[in-house]
């Protein structure tokens, strides 16, 4: 049997994860550096918000208390995030960006690979539907790895430094906690310790075509976004996603 | 049963949805693009609803809700006031559901139609290794001169559902609709 209050906190999870990132890309608008990447980066960030609005649409009926999704958007502050540390790190040069990227995506896959079997028909509808979008996000930040690592001396050092940078990141993906296993347990949700070796493996495969050096899997991890404790970064980011709806409460075009 | 015989028919309810078009490619209508999966009164009486179900192209398509506004803008025009437009995520849209029709219509409009099956060109990530995972990619021909020797410029384009191309042999860029 699902509990309400563990569903809505998967739910959350996965609904800030996609506005987070989302975000963050969206921080590129016009600033990308090439045309064609300023669309990819936009037209990725408006896949995740698309499937942002999904999530938190839904965790906003199961909490029932009149919240909707631009509610938890707009009205919660950074401690009632649930999104994963990696994602709220800042834009930094472009290899930060297609790390953060490549290492969210090829997780992203994973997982809604799993939500589309999850025995709660709505998050399965919703992981089916995200999953083709992220298919083809996992395409392109692969291939920008590839080509950034193995292009000049340069890009390859950017996103060598990136990778190290980002790395200590990775790890809370992966990282259980009882708001998993109670999904796992009940059969909506899956368990992401599960989906480590899989990732490592196509991670580094995809790192050393790019002659990049995969870090230490053994690394130590930072965690705790999904438990609400995020970094410094996070309350920034929000400051300016919120600040219309928190200046001018309700307001609508 | 006067008010059964004087609504409208489903299928001439369809027949008008075949008159809306795309908002961002107008020459194909949202019936083409296969985003209207029912179309069904929800009741018996005479101020019953017409009920429209669309499924959305991509998770962040601005498009959806203009597509929405068409469609019950149009059926106003018919006289039937009553018209909610409900979203269905399941099955997922696919660019599977554009027939060989719309395909020539959007070839004609300067795009090229999908060259394959949704799901061919994807990374299978379940099979771990890259470059088997990937299939090659199809031969994509010009829609204007109808040569294959073209190459992807950005995989995205001016809309979710498109990258953008270059011919070398007329050396014109266009949009590619991508299989999804």
């Amino acid at each position: 049997m699902s509990n309400k209050n563990d569903t809505y906190a998967y739910l959350l999870r996965l609904g800030d994860n996609a506005l987070v990132l989302s975000q963050r890309l969206g921080e590129w608008c016009g600033k990308g550096p090439a045309l064609e990447e300023d669309m990819a980066l936009t037209n990725v960030a408006l896949d995740l918000l698309g499937q942002a609005r999904l999530w938190l649409s839904y965790a906003a009926e199961l909490a029932g208390d009149g919240a909707d999704e631009d509610s938890l958007a707009y009205l919660r502050d950074a401690d009632q995030f649930r999104n994963v540390l990696l994602l709220e790190q800042p834009n930094g040069n472009y290899a930060d960006t297609v790390v953060r990227q490549f290492f969210f995506d090829a997780w992203h896959a994973l997982a809604l690979q799993q939500l589309r079997v999850s025995q709660d028909p709505r998050i399965a509808e919703i992981a089916d539907k995200a999953l083709k979008e992220v298919n083809y996000h996992l395409r392109r930040s692969s291939d920008l790895v590839v080509r950034l690592g193995d292009g000049t001396e340069i890009s390859r050092n950017r996103m060598q430094a990136a990778v190290d940078h980002l790395w200590p990141y990775s790890g809370e993906m992966f990282d259980a906690d009882g708001v998993d296993l109670a999904a796992a347990a009940a059969g909506y949700g899956f368990d992401p310790s599960g989906l480590r070796t899989e990732w490592l493996a196509y991670v580094r495969e995809v790192l050393e075509e790019g002659t990049l050096k995969l870090p230490s899997p053994e690394a130590w991890m930072q965690k705790g976004g999904k438990q609400g404790r995020h970094t410094e970064h996070l309350s920034r980011m929000l400051s300016e996603m919120q600040i219309l709806q928190r200046s001018h409460p309700g307001a609508t075009w | 049963m006067s008010a059964l015989s004087a609504r409208a028919s489903i299928d001439t309810i369809w027949s008008w949805l075949r008159q809306v078009p795309d908002p961002e490619i107008p020459v194909i209508s949202v019936v083409d693009l296969g985003i209207v999966r029912d179309v069904r009164w929800d009741g018996q009486d005479a101020d019953a609803d017409v009920v429209i179900t669309v499924t959305p192209t991509y998770s962040g398509c601005p498009a959806t809700e203009v597509i929405a506004a068409s469609i019950r803008d149009r059926l106003a025009e018919e006289g039937i006031g009553h018209a909610r437009v409900e979203t269905r995520l399941s099955p997922a849209w696919t660019t599977d559901w554009i027939g060989p029709e719309a395909k020539e219509k959007l070839r004609g409009y300067g795009i090229a139609p999908p060259a394959c099956a949704a799901g061919e060109h994807v990374i299978d990530i379940s099979r771990l290794t890259r470059r088997s995972a990937m299939k090659p990619a199809p031969l994509i021909a010009c829609p204007r001169c109808g040569s294959t020797h073209t190459q992807v410029l950005s995989p995205f384009g001016s809309t979710p559902c498109k990258s953008l191309h270059r011919c070398h042999a007329c050396h014109e860029t266009f949009d590619y609709f991508k299989p999804h």
